[in-house]
């Protein structure tokens, strides 16, 4: 009867088959009226003047002086402002706010701004503001490179990525007797409750969030659902009326957080026969305008920056910087996609170079049990780098394709692979400062699952009822999971980090255990019914002997890792210059599934986000604003440009998690670039950048065939 | 303005040149048919008039007077797609899965998935890769009519 391991009927997922599920856009509330941001047209600048143009009849007006808290959207630094006072640093940065109960009136309605124009900064190299810099330093890097034969360097370049949910970003603020609840497509509702108190001040003590069905988030809607929702409050608590925003794609796109773009320089020592004796990293990440999460996202690159390799002396030094451009900020994978997309295509060439075969070569660097990581972290069983590698090269023919393709003259098809790997939960002591709560309570039928980790698409609610029914050992359908309302539910902390599953169900497990001791031998619906709720409430305790120093980044950077091996198959266009993707083979380890349907979309969906940023995704910035912010020029892969995949889920039972699980949101995001940039390499194009568009392809030098050894 | 929607005689008063998407959520209190783009490129907004599929963002209302209109809701709850998109979790996060579904109803019963793929080239999904969505249509109910009448796609008894 167990639930876990097996694909159970999803909560909601007849609700999103007919129609029935209700996202954010979809509510109603008497009296509601909508809301719309002035934004700014220049990327750096004094605000001179804001003159509305526009019969005020009817609308709601709010700027910055309404703001009776911090005018900031809070989070790791308080430099972000909620409404601009007199300068901006971004295109699109919000200066006025406007509501009216006729959208088409508030569409009309005309703002001139005018400005004292500065010197706008986007070049990341040239930046001279560091939001965030890290070093980790392993061994002696002079000592290693004098041991090594052969040094190889090379510098690779990745791109901005927008997320691309289907549902944009949107709230509604609706006013309550003790203050306010916000509605909203969001992952992570105590973040914005947290903005909304500083933000708000005493102006709505009894603030509350509210998580709506969520139309997919990627990390989008992980921190700037602070900035909608504090707009939204704003307005509903100057017109007395609830207040709905949602953007439209253009504005969404333009003004939300994307990809943080990324260069990174590899220097690397090594001995005649392939063995890894210096690795240096330099990486450098474009933050944008404000800090945001840039200090994590560069931690988790940083940290992920050496690949599942061990390499005795390692220094990575990482930055990231200011530019005048709309902030970057989460999208799944975090910094870890842009670092191992650099170690990928260098280990690409590194076997060139070497001219070694590149699954020897990676086989003989890959991290084992008991090896230590760049941190220094010492790995234990749960290590698969080197099994997802042979499995994938099995699987998919590696070797005898790689023969085929590379026998033609002039090749158009190639075959590349990736070697990656990704830490669950948050970085370093992450968790131990988040502290999360998770409860479950007995009900009439049955029990509740109590936690603010929001359901977007990745299963939420049906892996942690799983978990609970099958600690409890009661049926799957007797567990219900409770609307992620802060005044309701405990801080269980966000939904990012490829966490849920393995520290907030981890975290229910123990709930369930502790109420099974309690229950004896009563079921929770008897145990109801004679005493009422039954509330069992734990809180994170780390795994003993981790050890993590935030100063010095030497220590225990994860409880584990996931690992993967992704394959691609890819055919170049001799005329058009196009790089199409024929058949993508991802293998995977990621403890054990809890739902394998489940699972295998987080890898398929994953590897085609992760195919889009490789190939098609191109976000073209003008003048620091996105010049092609809409569908029809910034190109996702569509059924026509994802490739039939083939997925393997290698499965290495995690003591430390629910039921042998670990994280796996993240981690199919790592791989598909650079195997496919591998794999365009193998047809004989030096690539070093994504996204790589024909137009890229096009001007990269063509390898030749005979003499591809030794290209630097 | 009167047209038939799911199945019944509808008869609707909007300004005509209201998006038909706009009209189906808020006058006819469907918020099923949902936006994405609003610019006709990511289908999420798909429903059938007279049986074929259109974006419902880029038609104005005053085009479907007379015509018949098909959204989510008029499948009912219980037709063999929609128990096939839970089934094979071919919806993650759900937001494109009405209008994929009722792109998918337009095929016809295949196993073509070249053909598939084609019908479903202007429906955007961010969180499955597609792969998940075919499988949800290959393994449909046989209920869904080896005969392929659109009526019998629809989820509608035959005679």
């Amino acid at each position: 009867m167990s639930a876990v391991g097996t694909s159970v009927a999803r909560k909601e997922g007849l609700d999103k088959a007919t129609g029935a599920a209700r996202y954010v856009d979809d509510l109603v509330f008497p009296g509601m009226i909508y809301g719309r941001t002035i934004r700014s047209t220049i990327a750096s600048g004094r605000i001179v003047s804001v003159t509305p143009a526009f019969d005020p009849a009817g609308f709601t007006v709010v700027d910055h002086r309404a703001i009776r808290g911090e005018n900031c959207i809070a989070l790791i630094e308080h430099d972000q402002p909620c409404l601009a006072v007199d300068r901006v640093r971004h295109v699109a940065e919000p200066i006025l706010l406007l509501a009216h109960e006729d959208r088409e009136r508030l569409l009309a309605a005309k703002v001139d701004i005018a400005y004292e124009r500065a010197d706008p900064l986007f070049d990341p190299e040239q930046s001279s503001q560091t939001f965030k810099q890290i070093l980790i330093e392993k061994g002696n890097l002079e000592r290693g490179f004098a041991k090594a034969d052969v040094v190889v360097e090379g510098t690779y370049a990745t791109g901005h990525q927008e997320h691309i949910y289907i549902e944009t970003n949107g709230v509604v603020a609706v006013p309550e007797p003790n203050g306010l609840a916000l509605y909203g497509s969001l992952q992570c509702p105590f973040y914005v409750l947290k903005a909304l108190k500083v933000l708000l001040g005493d102006a709505a003590p009894g603030v509350r969030v509210v998580q709506a069905e969520t139309g997919g988030g990627f990390g989008g809607k992980e921190e700037y659902p602070s900035m909608i929702a504090a707009h939204a409050c704003l307005l509903a608590l100057k017109s007395g009326r609830p207040v709905k925003i949602i953007y439209d794609r253009v504005e969404d796109m333009l003004a939300t957080t994307k990809r943080h773009p990324s260069i990174v320089r590899h220097r690397t020592g090594l001995t005649r026969d392939g063995k890894l004796v210096a690795m240096d990293v330099d990486v450098l990440l474009d933050g944008g305008a404000y800090c945001t999460l840039s200090p994590v996202v560069l931690s988790r690159g940083v940290i992920h920056a050496a690949g599942p390799y061990r390499c005795a002396n390692t220094r990575i030094a990482g930055r990231a910087v200011m530019t005048n451009t709309p902030p970057n900020g989460a999208f799944r994978g975090f910094g870890a996609p842009q670092t191992q997309f650099a170690m990928e295509v260098h280990m690409e060439r590194i076997a060139e170079t070497l001219g070694l075969d590149p699954v020897r070569l990676r086989l003989k660097n890959a991290l084992r049990p008991g090896d230590t990581t760049a941190t220094g972290q010492k790995l234990g069983e749960d290590c698969s780098a080197a099994a997802v590698l042979r499995e994938a090269v099995r699987k998919s023919g590696f070797q005898r394709k790689r023969a085929k393709y590379g026998a033609s003259k002039r090749p158009t098809r190639g075959i590349g692979l990736a070697l990656f790997y990704h830490g669950a939960g948050f970085t370093g002591g992450g968790e131990v400062a988040l502290a999360s709560r998770a409860a479950i309570e007995t009900a009439v039928d049955g029990v509740r699952i109590l936690v603010a980790n929001t359901e977007i698409g990745q299963g939420t609610r049906t892996m942690l009822a799983q978990i609970v029914a099958d600690t409890l050992g009661i049926p799957y359908e007797q567990v219900a999971v409770a609307q992620p309302d802060t005044s309701v539910v405990p801080d269980s902390g966000p939904t990012v980090a490829s966490r849920t599953c393995m520290v907030v169900g981890g975290l229910l497990e123990r709930c369930a255990f502790a109420m099974r001791m309690k229950l004896g031998d009563a079921s929770p619906t008897e145990h109801f019914a004679r005493h009422g709720t039954l509330r069992i409430e734990e809180q994170y305790e780390a795994p003993s002997g981790r050890q993590w120093n935030d100063v010095t980044y030497r220590g225990d950077a994860y409880a584990t890792f996931a690992y993967g091996c992704d394959v691609a198959e890819v055919e170049l266009d001799p005329v058009t210059h196009e790089a199409r993707v024929l058949k993508f083979t991802a293998v995977q380890e990621f403890g054990r599934p809890v739902h394998p349907a489940l699972a295998r979309g987080q890898i398929e969906g994953g590897s085609a986000q992760g195919l889009g940023w490789a190939l098609l995704e191109h976000v073209v910035m003008r003048d620091g604003a996105m010049a092609n912010a809409q569908l029809t020029n910034y190109i996702i892969p569509t059924t026509l440009d994802t490739p039939p995949m083939d997925v393997v889920m290698l499965e290495n039972p995690y003591a430390g998690g629910p039921f042998g699980a670990k994280g796996l949101g993240e981690l199919p995001i790592d791989g598909p670039a650079p195997a496919i940039v591998n794999a365009i390499r193998h047809a004989g194009i030096d690539v070093r950048a994504i996204p790589a568009t024909p137009e890229l392809l096009f001007g990269c030098a063509r390898l030749d065939a005979d003499a591809s050894q030794g290209a630097a | 303005m009167r047209f038939t929607l799911n199945g019944a005689a509808a008869e609707v008063s909007a300004y005509p040149m209201k998006r038909l998407l706009d009209v189906l959520r808020e006058e006819c209190a469907l918020p099923g048919t949902k936006e994405g783009c609003g610019e006709g490129e990511c289908g999420a907004c798909t429903v059938l008039i007279d049986g074929e599929p259109v974006v419902s963002c880029l038609v104005p209302f005053a085009q479907v007077e007379g015509a018949e209109v098909t959204t989510i809701e008029g499948l009912g709850g219980d037709h063999p797609l929609q128990h096939a998109f839970m089934r094979e979790v071919g919806a993650q996060c759900g937001i494109c899965t009405p209008g994929m579904i009722m792109a998918a109803l337009s095929i016809g019963p295949t196993t073509s998935l070249p053909r598939v793929r084609e019908a479903l080239a202007g429906n955007l999904c961010r969180c499955t890769g597609y792969e998940a969505i075919y499988r949800a249509i290959g393994n449909q109910q046989p209920s869904v009519g080896s005969r392929g009448s659109r009526e019998n796609l629809l989820g509608r008894s035959e005679g």
